[in-house]
């Protein structure tokens, strides 16, 4: 399923909403998101999961064509667990 | 780096603030896009969302696994597990503002 698809269920759920407003309203919710991990804040949405913000440490790295070392700086990347209730649908039960 | 956690309510008051639509709405089509990303991983589907990342579904196997208490072996039943991998345009994101601030 892709967003594209994700809006064309929305909308031909609620056939009385403008196609501009489905477009919105899906892409408010992801950038809404994005925006919170922007700041490091946390998501929680019971039930789907929560997104967060971890940090990964610098490290020392290695060009794998040349093999030369390289120091990779620190960085911050999203993550995603998975909420209790969508693990147990995954699990068929 | 805040701590603040985002809930449904904050999601759901802005599409309330973006389309001119009730809370009430707009909560219920918070939870119809959930519902839908729920249904389609639950039928093992991958969901992309552009600009975003996606959430795929990936199969565990079988494996033994140990109480850390009691140090008796248990087997880990098979089981499916979802993957979210962000994209690049998220990940560029998240470390754009953060090192910035």
């Amino acid at each position: 399923m892709t967003k594209s698809e994700l809006i064309a269920r929305l909308a031909a759920d609620n056939p009385h909403l403008y196609q501009r407003d489905v477009e919105r309203i899906v892409s408010t919710i992801f950038d809404e998101i994005t925006g919170a991990l922007a700041q490091g804040d946390r998501v929680e949405l019971r039930g789907f999961g929560a997104f967060s913000v971890k940090q990964r440490g610098s490290r020392t790295g290695r060009n794998p064509r040349t093999g030369a070392t390289v120091e990779v700086d620190s960085k911050h990347i999203p993550y995603f667990k998975t909420g209790k209730q969508l693990r147990e649908k995954l699990n068929g039960s | 780096m805040a701590g603040k956690t985002i809930t449904r309510a904050q999601l759901g008051e802005a599409v309330y603030q973006e389309v001119g639509l009730s809370r009430n709405e707009s909560a219920a089509l918070l939870e119809n896009v959930l519902g839908y990303m729920t249904d389609a991983l639950a039928r093992g589907e991958t969901v992309k969302i552009s600009s975003f990342g996606s959430f795929s579904v990936r199969q565990k196997g079988q494996r033994i696994g140990r109480n850390p208490k009691t140090g008796q072996e248990v087997p880990i039943l098979p089981r499916k597990v979802l993957v979210f991998r962000p994209s690049q345009v998220l990940k560029s994101r998240i470390n754009r503002s953060i090192s910035n601030s």
